[in-house]
């Protein structure tokens, strides 16, 4: 029973809270002797495997470090370009770090600005009338959850497919927001929110849930 | 149990085939248009996916459910993707699209010559096919029962 993140996203489309809660580490060091065994190429400032996954080390996995120096764009820390590195024979045998990606702030924001038209063409898509949006959206790794309120805010928790009793734990998400960030004085609507009260009660309740199902909450 | 309707859409979004078996609400565009949408929406949704996933993704999105449907997914390794809507009820659809690729798809499209790939498919055995595989299976229920 993992839940992965909560995002809430606001009536216009912006992200106005996100929480990380238990993301795996996915990350496999390896050696590697001359000539390399997998493809790497270089994709949205970041070293990329693109071909040949082994050992833990999959396609879209980034290259983290190379002989435990870290690797910043195409550059190592003294400077030198990667591949330049990797294409000379004497420079091997080489110990390489991969790991999964990680979502940077930027790219959440992104994510939850790219769900909101989701979530529009699929109730305009919709076989029937009346219909509303994505509500539960399954890939083999994650289910998503997604709660509306009436007002418009998004509520998602992203947990394992497993993981039952999460329409109860949207609903005191929801119950929390009301309660700590909206009694606020100190928060704007549509705006971030940055209320301690309202963290801290929402890391118990996640545990809480994890630990002993939804029906203790 | 209800199907609503079947796309299906080749690896660069030309809708191979549409038809719909029990659908009330008409989107109010043109059928080209609403193909256009639905593909780019799964196109998004499967960025998406392989975005937000905290782990290795193997097969990606498998469906999404809204309050009256729900949108089964099916992808092949060559890229061809089905589209199933059925009701929030049925079970096994992703099976039954499979069965459609294997059973349908590749004995009356890919094994006749004079199909083309990656064109809409105007062939009446396909059609007829579809139809009979759809009816037979246990989610077609129809609504008046």
């Amino acid at each position: 029973m993992v839940i992965y993140g909560v995002y809430i996203v606001s009536k216009s489309g912006g992200l106005i809270f996100n929480h990380d809660h238990n993301v795996p580490r996915i990350e496999s060091e390896r050696t590697f002797n001359y000539p390399l065994d997998i493809k790497l190429s270089y994709e949205n400032k970041k070293i990329v495997v693109c071909f040949g996954q082994k050992d833990g080390i999959n396609v879209g996995h980034v290259l983290t470090a190379v002989n435990g120096s870290l690797v910043t764009g195409r550059d190592l820390e003294n400077g030198k370009d990667v591949f330049e590195l990797l294409e000379q024979p004497e420079s091997f045998p080489l110990s390489l770090k991969f790991s999964r990606a990680r979502m940077t702030t930027n790219e959440k924001i992104f994510l939850a600005s790219m769900f909101y038209p989701l979530f529009a063409i699929a109730s305009q898509l919709s076989p029937e009338p009346r219909c509303s949006g994505i509500e539960i959206l399954e890939a083999d790794t994650f289910r998503l959850h997604c709660y509306q309120t009436l007002t418009g805010i998004k509520f998602i928790v992203v947990a394992e497919p497993t993981q039952n009793g999460i329409e109860i734990l949207l609903k005191k998400i929801y119950e929390l927001y009301a309660d700590y960030a909206l009694k606020n004085p100190f928060y704007s609507l549509e705006m971030p929110i940055r209320c301690e009260l309202f963290e801290t009660n929402l890391q118990t309740l996640l545990e809480n849930v994890e630990k002993s199902g939804a029906g203790s909450v | 149990m209800t199907i609503h309707n079947l796309y299906i859409f080749s690896k660069n979004g030309t809708l191979l085939y549409y038809t719909e078996w029990s659908r009330l609400n008409k989107s109010g565009i043109t059928k080209e248009e609403e193909a256009k949408l639905m593909y780019g929406m799964l196109f998004s949704i499967k960025s998406f996916v392989s975005k937000i996933s905290p782990l290795d993704p193997n097969e990606g999105f498998l469906y999404f459910k809204t309050s009256k449907y729900t949108l089964h997914y099916f992808e092949t390794p060559s890229g061809l993707k089905f589209v199933l809507n059925t009701d929030n009820i049925s079970q096994n659809a992703r099976e039954l699209l499979q069965q459609l690729y294997r059973e349908v798809y590749l004995e009356y499209v890919v094994k006749n010559p004079l199909c083309q790939l990656n064109e809409p498919i105007q062939s009446e055995l396909f059609k007829l096919k579809v139809d009979e595989l759809f009816k037979k299976s246990p989610l077609y229920l129809s609504r008046t029962i």
